[in-house]
């Protein structure tokens, strides 16, 4: 079923869309945690009056301003990419993603871009309530826009609230808010914007440690410190709980990803936790984590809040499992098998259709229903196409959270010294902090490339694997406008870290009305 | 007689109000725009070069909406869609 799909097509559009995708997560977290930060700042000017923090709310918002103008619109591409790489995929999840992202356009949108005109030409031409409301839905439409795209995303990993129409082929939505509120568009939600409220903290952090590094703003930068220290340290300790609760959901509703995250290769009840770990291939060519520092039970406990609870493996996901709570997992040679009946029973259906027999559309539609929670897997050839790369998954779900804990154990020391008032006269933490910038990007990207790479081979969950997603397209098309992306995507990111750069140089303008 | 006076009086009011308030709004973002600094000017400039990249030269050259260029009616996007899926 899938020899007619040229797989280097579908490889470059993933490689494409992986590159688009990338490079616009460059630009999102800033500004979605930004916006909070200069939301504060303001607030605390129009409350205290003190000219340093509108001096301090518009240094950061010009920032906010370069990094806004140079990752908007990165985000269109993707949509240029679903309707000519993915038409497939684009049809068959239509109305479901349709709805979330009309909401997204329409609502949170123009709600940020309208705002955003009053946040940098309203100083001092409306008044500082209007302009500080107009900062705060800055905020709240930026993080609207993450929320419906996140929701959008989040489906593709648990598929809720529809049902396939097998005449039109297009999965319809029933349910709107479980599609809204299904556990794992909440957990997706919060995770990734208290990720990229983290990430702006670091970056206010650094650059703001840089400036006491070189003796230079000291008064402003100190209070970017106390607030980005503040507002850092609690969202990465809610990022740690909201990872927490994002990794029981998937060990829930996709427990390969859960397995290739933790490179569990046989399940184990009383697992452990792998702190820190290398891979290697075992005699069935498959990656697992061989030699690891970690904590018995831990993986059991925070999974199941049962250090005795079994978690299964990726030879478990393959030959099949019972789960803790008794759920049957079927192996997925069985799960080929019903996907294949699936396919059959929509071809079957479809042309009984045309030849009119009521009682053959009636029986091959009872058989497309009965299985048509296993349709993707029938484009399988072999167990093994179900396992995602391992070695990427958890390589980048080790340093991610590595990353996270330092920056919890940076931001603690940060607020312990500005506290005392004493931040100036360790160079090591300033320097620390001003290194964690990239490593903040670092992670963020790794969060991304756990959820997307981690889920492969599906595009949707269970139900359409990515090889089948892609149109079959000339493959040299993909590749040129692969390259013309690099280019511009570097051009521009040379651009606005050139830009970006000046200004700090140049730092706040101090007296600045 | 002078119900149709009033309502003439309140429909010239909110049509000037409106207008003033749209002129309002436009001599905002004139001037906005016309003390931005240099900073601001540069990256207009590059917004306005990517928003050409992307919408003159991507979408219309490489970019085409697959099912849109080759198929008129819905019902043969579908069927072309599940001729995808089960061949």
């Amino acid at each position: 079923m899938t020899d007619s799909i040229d797989l280097s097509t579908v490889d470059w559009s993933r490689a494409q869309f992986a590159l688009t995708a990338m490079f616009h997560y460059i630009f999102v977290p800033l500004t979605l945690g930004l916006s909070f930060i200069i939301a504060v700042m303001e607030s605390l000017w129009v409350k205290t009056g003190n000219e340093e923090w509108k001096t301090a709310t518009k240094f950061w918002m010009k920032l906010f301003g370069i990094n806004f103008a140079i990752g908007v619109s990165t985000g269109i591409i993707l949509e240029f990419e679903f309707g000519t790489n993915w038409s497939n995929y684009s049809w068959f999840v239509g109305d479901i993603f349709g709805a979330p992202l009309a909401v997204e356009g329409i609502m949170a949108f123009f709600m940020e871009s309208t705002f955003i005109a009053i946040m940098f030409f309203g100083w001092n031409k409306v008044s500082k309530k209007y302009h500080l409301i107009s900062s705060w839905l800055v905020f709240l439409g930026a993080n609207l826009s993450a929320l419906w795209i996140l929701v959008a995303n989040a489906w593709m990993q648990n598929p809720v609230g529809m049902v396939f129409n097998p005449d039109t082929a297009r999965n319809e939505m029933i349910d709107f808010w479980a599609v809204l509120f299904s556990a794992t568009a909440m957990n997706k939600f919060f995770h990734t914007i208290l990720a990229a409220f983290l990430l702006a903290s670091i970056f206010v952090l650094g650059v703001s440690s840089w400036y006491l590094l070189k003796k230079r703003h000291i008064s402003i930068a100190k209070k970017s410190i106390l607030v980005s220290s503040i507002f850092g340290l609690s969202v990465s300790l809610l990022t740690l709980y909201s990872g927490d609760t994002s990794s029981r959901d998937i060990a829930k509703i996709q427990p390969m990803k859960f397995a290739a995250m933790e490179g569990l290769y046989e399940g184990k009840t009383h697992a452990p936790l792998v702190l820190a770990g290398f891979l290697s291939t075992n005699k069935e060519g498959i990656e697992e984590c061989k030699h690891a520092i970690e904590v018995p039970g831990l993986l059991s406990l925070m999974t199941h809040y049962n250090s005795q609870s079994f978690i299964p493996g990726i030879k478990d996901v393959i030959n099949g499992y019972t789960s803790n709570e008794g759920k049957i997992y079927l192996p997925i040679t069985e799960r080929i098998t019903k996907g294949k009946i699936a396919i059959n029973a929509l071809r079957d259906y479809k042309s009984q259709k045309k030849k009119g027999s009521a009682l053959e559309i009636d029986k091959s539609l009872k058989l497309f229903k009965e299985n048509y929670h296993h349709f993707g897997y029938g484009y399988m050839k072999s167990p093994k196409e179900a396992i995602p790369n391992i070695s990427l998954t958890f390589y980048s779900f080790h340093i991610m959270v590595s990353l996270g804990l330092l920056f919890i154990l940076l931001f603690i020391v940060s607020c312990f010294l500005v506290y005392k008032d004493k931040i100036e006269k360790y160079r090591w933490i300033l320097w620390a902090n001003l290194i964690c910038i990239p490593l903040a990007y670092i992670a963020t990207q790794c969060g991304w490339i756990v959820a997307e790479l981690g889920r492969q081979p599906w595009v949707v969950q269970d139900l359409m694997p990515t090889k089948i997603a892609a149109t079959n397209i000339d493959t040299t098309s993909v590749q040129i406008t692969f390259w013309i992306f690099t280019l511009l995507f570097t051009t521009l990111l040379i651009a606005e870290i050139k830009i970006l750069l000046t200004q700090i140089k140049k730092g706040p303008k101090e007296g600045d009305k | 007689m002078s119900r149709a006076i009033f309502f003439h009086i309140f429909v010239k009011n909110v049509y000037s109000k409106l207008m003033n308030m749209i002129k309002n709004i436009a001599q905002f973002y004139f001037n906005g725009f016309k003390n931005m600094p240099s900073w601001g000017r540069k990256l207009w400039l590059i917004i306005l070069i990517k928003l050409f990249v992307m919408f003159a030269i991507l979408k219309i050259f490489f970019f085409s909406n697959y099912l849109n260029a080759n198929f008129d009616t819905e019902e043969e996007k579908g069927d072309f869609i599940i001729e995808q899926l089960t061949k």
